[in-house]
């Protein structure tokens, strides 16, 4: 890993036109769908969210995978780890509100 | 029109009436004349653009970062004198209640964002890259915008208390009270725009060193085999990189609150006042363990450097960091047990924020052991690492006390609070600072402080912060709450803080001392004769000091922990040095307006943010646009130092290495 030389860590490589055309259909998909349900009022109010919420997360996956080429990566896979810790103070920022905030409630 | 233009200059922009302010004002003015000559008269405004303010290499940028935190630390402190002198004479309106709120307000968000993260950043960028045998950092030209992001957004909120009015509502200006309803005036904006400014620029530090000490490393330095201090930066960041985020996105729901009448932190509307406490805890809490573990890492190397040992429980070390940054994200309802959310949600984070003691005390004993039958000598660095240890060892155990749910429900916002965080932020933070100021000073500059007039600064700081703090733990038990100007006489709380008083002026003389210190060393100004000032141990030792532009002439290769020292062993007892591998051309960064002047667009969208004018903001944004451009489509950002020059350089610094 050591990287003396060059100032900017050089880039590895850089996927596929295949690749980039897959995520970018797929990520129009996963946009499409919601905004779909939500104009032509498809679905319950309860639903609907739960399905805009099931999108994002594919989306994001999809943006993970194609566009930053999560899976390629050479070991030591800094950037899976950061991801994963990311994900776990994400998931902290959220519950941990949800759980002290419950308390709280106004109204 | 022109009539209006000095009415609104008057009562709006510029803040009148007060004559501490005015006093202010009148010596920015002056001071700001007087530079502006001395740069025209000796022509050196070339030299400061070409040389500074568009440089790249990160031993420069280190050195701006530390310029402008002593002089945040120098009003920080007059801020903290002004509030000691009302309170030893409660009695006498010397700051009245609105001047007092003002004054907390920016003392702490200045000592903390603008002092203790700036000084830090300087140490960083001075150290880390020649502790890892690198050029520079991983992205330059990132460092330099960092720098002046900081430097803009600092600018921004320091104008504040004379044109538009400081903000008043608490470091943390927590709502309602930071709302528009509760801060009609403009302080608060100054407040928002100033953090985020300068945030960018923290956030981008943090990556950017991430990522140098994960992929610039020399060959041979495995990850286990880092200086301590590198792996204390490290951990530092990866914490920054998580918790500035939440920061950001929290002052963004504020500013929509209050530029654009939302409601997330306003009790009608349906929002709520305390989910702006949860989330800038959730920042505010990993923040103080960024800046205290640098610290560590500094005491680390400096502990090993004068015990003539290496460091006792390498292994432990890097565990203990690195499991306080994870940590330090589960425990950010300990500042708010009082905010009623229940027994469950207390009792959890009180034991989490007990756990969390745990690894600091393993360090504490890594230290003492390292200590332990060393050849210890006690010039200025040790001696600040060895007041640090049983301070913060106090500081420590108060913390643990404040962290005992139901006994915080005395403490909370008291004064034995405000003893308990400047004693791990003063004892802690500002003396490890100190610490590697002393120690990494010969090899920035090339020469040593004064010895004699340090040991001076470091025992008035030691008493003056005994003197100081000491009392207010006890003022605290006695029922003595923050921030108010004034109290009764028979409260019984005079005698103490008259103490505390005399105490912050000792601090006051100890800083005083320290300026006289450089002072008296540039004056008689004696150069080191090598570049191991103190016989050390890691990589930046074995260069000459200041070090050259390029750092390393060879890259070095390492193959052990304390690299340096043992390459100094193996000579000693007869070893061969090694062969010199010739020298190559070496790739540099170029230097770049870029950063400056997107910093300086941004301090313009921020200021017609705040005063809301539309005229001012539209060019600043579109000067920050142009410089995103002008950067996207320049590919001329990089040379190479021919081999000659680089001789003649070696041979001009005397080094045959
Ligand atoms: C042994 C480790 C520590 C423990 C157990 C601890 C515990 C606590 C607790 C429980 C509080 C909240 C008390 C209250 O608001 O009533 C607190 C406040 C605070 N601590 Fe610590 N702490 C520790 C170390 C540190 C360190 C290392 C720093 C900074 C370098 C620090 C800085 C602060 C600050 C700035 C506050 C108060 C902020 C405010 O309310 O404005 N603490 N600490
Ligand atoms: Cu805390």
């Amino acid at each position: 890993m050591e990287n003396h030389n060059s100032h900017s860590p050089s880039h590895d490589s850089h996927g596929s036109m295949k690749s980039y055309v897959i995520g970018f259909v797929l990520s129009i998909i996963l946009t499409i769908i919601p905004i779909a349900i939500v104009m032509n009022d498809m679905l319950s109010k309860q639903l609907t969210i739960i399905v805009i919420l099931i999108m994002a997360g594919l989306q994001f996956v999809v943006q993970l995978f194609f566009f930053m080429h999560l899976k390629d990566e050479a070991k030591p896979r800094y950037n899976t780890m950061a991801l994963v810790f990311g994900l776990i103070i994400l998931l902290t920022v959220v519950a941990g509100s949800i759980w002290i905030m419950s308390y709280n409630v106004v109204g | 029109m022109f009539q209006n233009l000095i009415d609104f200059l008057l009562n709006d922009f510029f803040i009148t009436g007060d004559p501490l302010i005015l006093g202010a004002q009148v010596s920015i003015g002056l001071s700001m004349v007087a530079v502006v000559f001395a740069l025209t008269y000796f022509k050196k405004w070339r030299w400061l653009w070409t040389e500074w303010l568009t440089t790249v290499d990160h031993k420069r940028i280190g050195i701006m970062y530390i310029i402008a935190s002593i002089l945040m630390l120098f009003r920080g402190g007059v801020d903290a004198l002004l509030m000691r002198v009302q309170l030893a004479v409660p009695q006498v309106e010397f700051l009245h209640a609105d001047h007092y709120n003002a004054i907390f307000t920016t003392h702490g968000v200045i000592m903390i964002l603008f002092m203790a993260m700036p000084l830090m950043f300087g140490l960083f960028n001075i150290v880390v890259p020649l502790q890892i045998g690198a050029r520079d950092v991983a992205y330059p030209f990132l460092n330099s915008l960092s720098f002046w992001m900081f430097f803009f957004g600092a600018m921004l909120f320091n104008v504040s208390f004379v044109i538009g009015g400081s903000p008043d509502a608490g470091w943390l200006a927590y709502p309602p009270l930071s709302e528009l309803s509760g801060s009609p005036g403009l302080g608060q904006d100054f407040y928002i725009w100033g953090i985020q400014i300068s945030g960018i620029g923290s956030l981008a530090t943090g990556i950017n060193f991430v990522v140098t000490i994960l992929k610039m490393r020399a060959p041979g330095m495995k990850l286990m085999k880092m200086p301590m201090f590198v792996w204390s930066v490290l951990s530092s960041c990866i914490t920054i990189m998580f918790a500035f985020p939440i920061l950001t996105v929290t002052l963004f729901l504020l500013f929509i609150d209050r530029y654009f009448g939302a409601h997330f932190f306003t009790l009608d509307g349906g929002g709520n006042p305390m989910m702006y406490i949860n989330l800038i805890w959730m920042w505010g809490h990993p923040e103080v363990y960024i800046v205290i573990l640098p610290a560590f890492g500094i005491f680390s190397e400096i502990v090993s450097a004068f015990s003539k040992k290496k460091l006792f429980g390498y292994k432990s070390m890097v565990f203990a960091l690195m499991s306080i940054s994870f940590f330090s994200f589960f425990t950010w309802a300990h500042h708010f047990f009082t905010m009623g959310s229940g027994a469950n949600v207390n009792a959890f984070f009180a034991v989490t924020t007990m756990l969390i003691a745990i690894p600091t005390g393993v360090k504490v004993f890594n230290w003492l052991f390292t200590m332990f039958r060393g050849k210890l000598t006690f010039p200025t660095p040790m001696l600040w690492t060895i007041a640090f240890i049983p301070c913060f060892v106090v500081g420590g155990m108060t913390g643990v006390m404040l962290s005992v749910a139901p006994a915080d429900f005395q403490f909370h916002n008291s004064y034995f609070l405000i003893a308990h965080f400047h004693q791990v932020l003063i004892g802690g933070v500002v003396f490890g600072y100190f610490a590697g100021l002393y120690y990494w000073w010969p090899k920035m500059f090339g020469f040593k402080l004064h010895e004699g007039l340090g040991k001076w600064a470091f025992w008035l700081w030691n008493i003056g912060f005994y003197v100081c703090f000491m009392p207010q733990y006890a003022l605290g038990l006695m029922g003595m709450t923050r921030r108010f100007n004034e109290y009764n006489f028979d409260m019984g709380w005079q005698p103490l803080n008259v103490v505390s008083t005399v105490g912050a002026f000792i601090m006051g003389l100890a800083f005083l001392f320290q300026v006289w210190q450089i002072a008296h060393s540039i004056k008689f100004y004696k150069k080191e004769p090598t570049g191991d000032s103190w016989d050390g141990r890691t990589l930046e030792w074995s260069i000459p000091s200041p070090a050259p532009l390029y750092n390393f002439a060879r890259v070095p290769v390492v193959d052990s922990e304390d690299a340096w020292w043992e390459e100094k062993q193996r000579l000693a007892n007869g070893g061969k040095p090694k062969p010199l591998a010739p020298l190559e051309p070496i790739h540099m960064p170029k230097n770049s307006a870029i950063p400056f002047l997107i910093s300086v667009s941004f301090f313009v969208m921020g200021f017609g943010f705040v005063w809301d004018w539309k005229w001012m903001i539209i060019p600043g944004a579109i000067g920050v646009a142009i410089c995103m451009l002008a950067r996207s489509f320049s590919y001329d950002t990089d040379y190479y130092i021919p081999v000659d020059e680089i001789e003649r350089t070696e041979a001009a610094l005397g080094g045959t290495k």
